[in-house]
This record gives structure tokens, sequence and C-alpha cells, in this order.
């Protein structure tokens, strides 16, 4: 039992950094360091990068592309990014989608979609809740009717992540009405420019337009877009949200954000000195630092378990919850970090172009956006209290 | 990095288990606790023969050349059999300020006879008054020819009441809080001038006040060199709190485990209460804890044998902050999901619950280690802010 990487990690830990230190475009990273806004092409730029390096994919089996790294040379690689301030790969394609079509697509899909994926030639975003289909999901009601060699989709989507800049989405839609609801579910993905497809935005808190409803009407889908077969798209359903394990916590962007939170806190004055030395604000951040310490070394467990070839599932929604509160935590002291200068709400000064006067500190502009914003971490991806249910029937057997 | 235990460590994790299983039964704790020695000379002896009372002593001395994993690992076992024997003061901390700094003679005669189970101690390190802090030392100790003289008072002392031995710290340069000027003595508790109070813990262990007047010790019980022993101190403390977390994490892991059982078992409405939406998630609230818990004191026991005392400090008051929270959290709500029953003297989950307690005030709460977490200075290297020059007003 030890904590140490052997040489053989610390080279390729040296690997990863001299990558990112010659390949990662500075500003790019100096937006994701400075919470600034990202565009489409930010995204698309670094991940075409580290598609070229071979290295888009980490977990994908080798033979659709992955690398064959160990556990733990995932997570050196995810840590040396998050801390190098590269963006997160986007997640609907390469950690979602990707990982249902090789595992339940035909050979059609795989040659289609994979090498499509993986180059980041097409935007993807997730066609899962609906109005009245949220924590509930199996209840949703789109529907898919067969016509010849067409579905014809009729429904509506919603908090569709960045629909606005998808060329496909991956959706679960109804195809049958008899038995249990989660037996008439088939996974359909449909192509964004099909006529009938309508995207509007939906502003969030923080003012930014991130998701979206997608109205879906007589919209017409290739049978041969069905991924698995006909009534068994819950079984990707489940099978995609429990793909990503580790990757859920966010421990490695979670310490770069702690390490920026006590800049913050250091360069900030109360009654004279730093606030980081005032110890009330000083003890909460020691707190969420200490329960980060402890969550990454779960994940480390969780890793190590894997390795051994002990399958973890429930467990894997700890992760979630714990690793989600830190995250929220964090952007909560950075707002609380700059005082009134969190009060002012001037979005174009976390916008990339923006050359003019700012309010306050530089990095204190999007601070509260970004307090509201990460509310949602707690609710995507199964809500804690979803997650918290999940541990109680898988783990704790109650 | 590696979350295995070695073969070794695993039949040294089973061989415990098992022994405390046999031997370490609900009524022969009860019989033990209720005793008048507070401990059972039974079962010490039995983990010499076990080899358990020199897991954490080197081989060179006849140990099993344990650190803090394996200590760890004896330690969890206890915490799920709440053991109360004075272990961590006699194997871990004695054990390591002896084989650290002690003289040839004493290190063959104190870990021999420790090892045996012929010999027990407890160190007096803390004083009314200075509460956590081990440099808050006002008892002193004076060269008299071939003899040091001790004067002074020590609160709230570990096990000893069965001590055939005290390890004390006394000042023998400096005032009162100075890290320099702290040396530790070997006292007998029969020694001419040793008073105090034995007394019973909450937690069913017992531990002493004890006085020194005009205590005259040879010069030879000196451990260690003079004025310089508050890093050795520290040594020994830290090993003790990465004891306790991993102790911790056994009586969670048990309270735990108990609240389910009752939760699938107890009846209401017509249904185990563990049907409630309520009740279950507290339940994972306290899984949650538990796992956290796990992961720091794994953390601590791999970095309490760190040659850098920065990391050292960091994990191990890391540990003790969180394990304070986790084991109030698994406590309060074992209690409240068990009801009534709970409450009772009787059920076993009040010991635990008890027992925790206690972990969380031994050597410093959550409160004193977040200060000393703090303290022990930074780990992260600095993310640089950006920065823009202002140059003119603007209407935004």
């Amino acid at each position: 039992m030890n904590l140490d990487f052997t040489p053989d990690e610390l080279a390729f830990r040296d690997e990863v950094r001299a990558f990112l230190q010659a390949k990662l475009p500075q500003p790019i990273a100096a937006k994701v360091l400075g919470h600034k806004r990202l565009q489409k092409d930010d995204w698309v730029v670094w991940q075409q990068i580290l598609h070229a390096q071979g290295w888009i994919a980490p977990h994908w089996p080798v033979e659709h592309g992955g690398t064959g790294w160990s556990a733990v040379q995932r997570h050196i690689f995810e840590e040396e990014c998050a801390a190098a301030g590269a963006p997160g790969v986007m997640a609907f394609g390469v950690h979602m989608v990707g990982p249902v079509i090789y595992t339940f697509g035909n050979a059609q899909q795989k040659a289609r979609f994979l090498p499509r994926i993986l180059a980041s030639e097409d935007w993807w975003c997730q066609g899962y809740s609906e109005p009245g289909a949220g924590s509930d999901l199996a209840s949703l009601k789109t529907r898919a009717e067969r016509d010849g060699d067409h579905y014809v989709v009729n429904g509506q989507k919603t908090w569709t992540t960045l629909a606005q800049w998808a060329d496909w989405m991956f959706c679960l839609v109804r195809t049958s009405s008899e038995g249990r609801k989660q037996e008439g579910i088939s996974f359909l993905l449909i192509d964004m420019r099909s006529p009938g497809v309508t995207v509007r935005p939906i502003i969030t808190l923080d003012g930014e337009h991130e998701v979206n409803e997608v109205w879906l009407e007589n919209v017409r889908v290739p049978v041969e877009n069905r991924v698995g077969d006909e009534g068994r798209g819950w079984t990707c359903a489940k099978f995609l949200l429990s793909n990503e394990r580790t990757g859920i916590a966010g421990v490695s962007r979670s310490k770069r954000e702690l390490a920026y939170l006590k800049q913050i806190a250091s360069a900030e004055r109360a009654d004279g000195r730093p606030l980081i030395d005032h110890p009330r604000f000083r003890d909460r951040i020691a707190r969420v630092e200490i329960d980060l310490m402890a969550l990454e070394i779960t994940v480390l467990r969780v890793l190590s378990a894997e390795r051994g070839g002990k399958a973890l599932g429930p467990e894997s929604s700890i992760l979630k919850i714990k690793g989600t509160e830190i995250q929220q935590a964090l952007t909560e002291l950075q707002m609380e970090a700059v005082g009134p200068y969190a009060l002012p709400h001037v979005p174009m000064a976390w916008g990339d172009r923006w050359l003019g006067e700012r309010v306050g500190p530089e990095y204190a502009a999007p601070l509260a956006a970004r307090y509201f914003n990460y509310r949602k971490v707690s609710i995507y991806g199964g809500s804690n209290e979803i997650q918290r249910n999940i541990i109680a029937q898988g783990v704790l057997g109650l | 990095m590696d979350f295995d235990y070695t073969e070794e460590q695993q039949l040294l994790a089973d061989s415990v288990e098992k022994f405390l299983e046999k031997t370490y039964t609900p009524e022969m704790r009860t019989l033990i606790v209720g005793s008048r020695e507070g401990f059972g000379p039974a079962a010490w002896q039995g983990m010499a023969e076990l080899g358990l009372l020199g897991v954490p002593v080197p081989t060179e001395h006849g140990g099993f050349g344990g650190g803090g994993v394996e200590t760890a690992l004896v330690m969890e076992a206890f915490g799920r059999h709440l053991v109360v024997e004075p272990w961590i003061p006699t194997c871990v901390m004695a054990a390591t300020l002896v084989a650290a700094a002690g003289t040839a003679d004493q290190k063959h005669e104190i870990l021999t006879l420790l090892q045996a189970g012929r010999l027990k101690l407890a160190c007096a390190f803390t004083e009314p008054g200075g509460r956590y802090a081990l440099d808050h030392v006002t008892t002193t100790a004076r060269q008299d020819g071939d003899f040091w003289v001790i004067d002074g008072a020590k609160s709230v002392v570990m096990h000893g009441d069965c001590a055939d031995l005290f390890i004390v710290a006394a000042r023998t340069s400096g005032d009162a809080t100075s890290p320099h000027g702290i040396s530790l003595f070997f006292v007998n508790p029969g020694e001419d001038g040793v008073s105090g109070q034995e007394y019973p813990l909450y937690d069913e262990t017992r531990a002493v006040d004890v006085r020194f007047d005009n205590v005259r010790v040879g010069i030879i019980n000196l451990i260690g060199v003079r004025d310089e022993a508050l890093g050795l101190i520290e040594l020994a403390v830290d090993r003790a709190i990465a004891a306790l977390c991993a102790e911790a994490v056994g009586c969670m892991d048990r309270l735990h485990a108990l609240t389910l059982d009752y939760l699938r078992t107890r009846q209401q409405f017509g249904m185990p209460i563990g049907r409630f939406q309520a009740l279950q998630h507290r339940a994972v609230d306290m899984l949650m804890h538990l796992e956290q818990a796990r992961s720091m004191a794994l953390l601590a026991a791999m970095r309490v044998d760190a040659t850098d005392p920065v990391a050292r400090r960091r994990a191990v008051s890391a540990a003790k902050e969180l394990i304070g929270r986790a084991g109030r959290f698994v406590g309060q709500q074992a209690i409240q999901l068990h009801g009534g029953i709970g409450m009772t003297d009787e059920y076993i989950a009040g010991r635990y619950v008890k027992r925790l307690a206690a972990i969380d005030t031994w050597f410093g709460d959550a409160d004193h280690h977040l200060d000393r977490f703090h303290a022990a200075g930074a780990a992260q290297p600095p993310v640089l802010l950006p920065t823009a020059p202002r140059s003119k007003w603007k209407t935004l």
C-alpha cells in the first residue's frame, strides 16, 4: 500500500506535461483558468489537438481509438490537463454516445460515427430529459412510430446542453407503451438538421445560454440510426450513466479551483490583511480542502479496485454526490472571497472579446455567475437525491 | 500507487480479527470493563503471545517492524471490537519514543518487556490548562547530582491507571510554552512523590490525573536528548492519531452495519423502516462519511511514516479533522435511526457512539487539527490570477 507514482508513471506525467506545454493554446488555457466564456471553437480546436496526439479518448478500447492507459495513467492525464487549464473534453460525444455505439452499435454505426466523434467533426447533444420526465426519466413520452424504413419522432426534449451547436442528438424515445415503462424505450441518433427539429434557448439564472428545449415534430429518423434493439434503449441509457465513474467526481478540476480560491483570498484584503488570514474564512477553505483530499483518495481507491478487476457500480454515486458538493462549495467561496465585487453583473466582462473597462478585479467578474451556474451540478446526471436512492438500493440493500 | 494489502499485511489483519472474534467477545469485554483493573490481563497476554504487542516495534528489537499501515490494520479491528487495552500508549507511543531515542539498554529492556506483555506504559504529556498543546509544559525537571527532580501535574493521561511506567514530558529549560527545552523521563508510578486520581471515562476506558512532587528519578531515566523532545513527542502523538483514525473507521464500519440491520428489520407502518426515503438518505450520508473517513485513515497511515514532517502533519491533522466530523455524524445518525433503542445503555450501538466521541477529543479535536493543518503550510502550487491594467473610465 503506497501513494507514490512508479518511475514509469512519473515519466508518463512528464510526457503529458511536455505535451501540454507545447500544444495547449495559451489563449484557451487563460479563458479556462480565468473562468471566461468558452466558444465552440475553443473546445473543437483543443479536442482536435488531443485527437492528433491520439489522446482524445483514453478510456475507449484500443481497437476503437483508446490509448490503452492504466487507470492511474488516466488519472495523471486528467490531473495534468486540469492543472494546465485545458478545457474538459465535451462529454456528449467521447464520454457518452461513443461508448454506447462501440458497445451496442452495429458495424456500420461504428464505422460511420466513431471516427467523427474522435475527430470532433460532429458535436453531440443529449436528448434525455423531457418536461414530464426528469428524475423519473423512464416515464418519457417522446414517441417514435415506425413508418417503413423510418421512425417518425414527435415530442419535446429539454435541458439539452449546447444543442445550439449540435450536429447530432442521441435521444431516448418511446417505441412502445406496452409492458414496463423501461421496456418501450429505444435509443436513436437524430441528425439535428432534420426537418422538424427546433432548438429554443433556455436562459439559466446566470444569464447564459447553455441549455435548450428541443422540439421534435414529425422528424423522420432512418431505422438504421437506432442503436441496439428496439425497446432496449434503457439498457444503453443505464450503461451510459454508469460508464464514466471516476471522472464524475471532478477532483482534478476542484484541485485547480481550490488553488485559485486561495490565490483570490490572498489577493483580497479585509481589515488591512489578506482575507485568507482571517480564521473564519481560512477554516472554511481548509474544510473543503480536507474533504477534497479525502475524495481524491476515495477516487484512487476506486481506480485501484477497478484495476484489480472488481466491478464498481452504485459506489460511483458517492463520487458524484461528494464531488459536486465540493465543486459547489468552491464556487460559493470564490464568490464570497471577492466581497462586494461579486455583485456587478457585466456578462461581456467574461466574454473573450471584451477589451473594455472592468469593474473590480478581473478575476471577480464571472464568479457570481459561476456560483449560480454550478447549482446545476447537483441536479444533472441524476440529482444527488436520485444518487442517494441508487446507493440505498444498490449498495445498502434498503 | 497501490491500495492493496501485501500478503503479510492481510495475514496480520486476518489473525487479529480471528483472535478478537474468539477471545474478545462482547461478554468478555463486559467483564473486562467492569473489572477492578479496567483492562483484561488475559487478553493482554493473548495479544503478547500472538505478537500483537510488537506490531509497531522494529524488527531489530524483536518486533514485527510494522509502520502506519500495519498499525492501522490492528486498530481498525480493535475499533470493530471496542478493545479497551492500552495498546496505543504502550505499543505505539512508548515504543516509538524508545525505539527512536532510547539508549541501547533502554531499547533492549523496555521493548523486550513490552512485547512480552509485562510492561504497560502511559505517556504523560498534556497538562491542566494546556488543553491539547504539546509544547505547553510547566512540569519541571532539574538536575541534582545523579538525579532528576520532577515537579508538576499532568492531565487526563490515557490508560495511566494500569501503567507500570510513565513517560513524562518535563521542562528542563525555557518558559512554559517554548518549543525548546522539553525533555522526556521514565517515572515509576510507585515512586515517592507521585500521586493522583484514577477515573473512568465515558467510553469505558480509564485515565488518570497525576502529580509529581519532588520526585527523584535516576539520571539514566532521561530518554533521548535533553531539551529536544518536542519533535519526538509530536511524532509519537501523530502515530497515535493515525492509529485512532483507523480505530474510528472500525467503529463507524460496525455502527453503520448495525444501523443497516436495524433499518432492514424494524417494522413500522407495516414495512421495514429502511423503505422510507428520509431514513435511506441518512444511511447513505453515513456511508459517505465512512468512506471519506476510510480514505483519510489510509492517507494518515501511509503518510505518518513520511520523513517530511510537513507532509506528515498535513495528512495526520487533515485525517483527524475529517474523522472528528465524520465520527460525530455517523454516531448521531446511528442513534437517530435506531430511535429509542439507540438511547439505551444496554444496546451496543451507544458504545461505538461514545468511543467515536472520545476519539475526536483525544490528542486534539477537529477544530484543533484544523488549526494545525493550516499551520502545517501549503502543498498546492499557485495558479496565476488574470490581471488587466485599468486605463480610463467607461459606463457598462
